[in-house]
């Protein structure tokens, strides 16, 4: 039961805060400021997302096995691989480093 | 990536619908996949298949999703889990945003665009050219991924014992690859480069100390702070002629 109430609540709340943005009044946002903000903040978040998922293991910060595999899909992006690969490369290096006790 | 501030209604058409739509399904299939990563670690952490699915129907954003569950999983509170899932998932409404400019969506239809406005759908549609494309590039994202990242959450679920470790697998690199390929094309200039290294230093500095979740919204401060750093060295605001409403 406690699950569902964490699922409920937590489906109500991200999907308010998707509807949200989309109704904003478009008057708000003809500020260039607010829109050079708006431009901004995933690259923010996705950096951040990035870097917590590479390096984090709850509250601690690890290198592991995920940071070559991320590398690898870092190279991969510069040789400007497809999405796919991209991915590809990161799961598989990872799992390799894994394999070799990394 | 073009000045984000102005997007052309038609025309300048250099991107035909097919690059977009392209485009949109490597991301949308990628991503979707990787829904089965989800499925997986949900079920690993002691939800029940219609738990875990109901997530991926409802809940529908990623990082949200795993950081729920790997709340529950180390005996969290259900509100506090929620919380640091919801935090995450706040990020969201700045790209609905950004969105709501560039797909420029009748009222109606807005409640039920809402459930895609996500970290990929966002990424694919502001890399398009046209108002055409960002609306092509959206829907396909939206529904590739909404469909596959479901019907994978199922297969991860009913995988997870079979599979065993996932991370042996090296599933869990599949989401910060994930997220530094969406990131890769927006850091164009100095000012996105220094917003993303500032928010990585927050991101990662502050995650011993604040809960679940919070480290990332304190680094979306990030961005004003670079674009306050910038005006202050500019002398004001600059670089969007012609807009300034005032």
């Amino acid at each position: 039961m406690n699950i569902w109430i964490a699922i409920g609540v937590t489906a109500v709340g991200c999907y308010a805060v998707k509807l949200l943005g989309l109704l904003v009044p478009a008057g708000a946002l003809e500020r260039p400021l607010v829109k050079r903000l708006a431009a901004l903040l995933p690259v923010a978040l996705l950096a951040a997302l990035t870097a917590q998922q590479t390096f984090a293991d709850g509250h601690a910060l690890v290198v592991d096995a995920r940071v070559a595999g991320v590398a690898a899909a870092a190279v991969a992006l510069v040789l400007r691989a497809p999405f796919l690969v991209v991915v590809a490369a990161a799961v598989v290096v990872t799992a390799g480093v894994r394999a070799l006790g990394g | 990536m073009r000045e984000q501030t102005a997007v052309p209604d038609t025309g300048a058409g250099d991107k035909p619908d097919a690059a977009v739509v392209r485009d949109a399904l490597g991301v949308g299939v990628a991503v979707g996949l990787s829904g089965f990563a989800f499925g997986v670690t949900s079920a690993g952490s002691g939800l029940t298949l219609l738990q875990t699915c109901a997530l991926s129907l409802l809940v529908f954003t990623g990082a949200s999703q795993f950081a729920l569950v790997g709340a529950l999983a180390a005996g969290g509170n259900p509100l506090t889990a929620a919380a640091g899932a919801f935090f995450l998932g706040v990020r969201n409404a700045f790209y609905g945003l950004r969105l709501s400019q560039l797909l420029a969506l009748p009222r109606a239809v807005r409640p039920f665009a809402a459930q895609w406005v996500i970290d990929e759908t966002t990424a694919v549609a502001l890399a398009q050219p046209t108002r055409r494309g960002v609306r092509i590039g959206f829907a396909v994202t939206g529904v590739t991924l909404y469909v596959l990242w479901n019907l994978t959450t199922l297969l991860g679920a009913l995988g997870a014992e079979a599979l065993g470790d996932t991370d042996a697998w090296g599933l869990d690199a599949a989401g910060p690859a994930v997220f530094l390929a969406l990131l890769a094309p927006m850091l164009k200039t100095t000012t996105e480069r220094a917003t993303a290294a500032l928010a990585v230093l927050l991101g990662l500095g502050l995650l011993p100390v604040l809960p679940a979740g919070v480290p990332v919204l304190v680094a979306a401060l990030a961005a004003p702070a670079v674009l306050w750093a910038r005006g202050r060295r500019s002398g004001g605001t600059s670089g969007t002629p012609g807009e300034e409403p005032r």
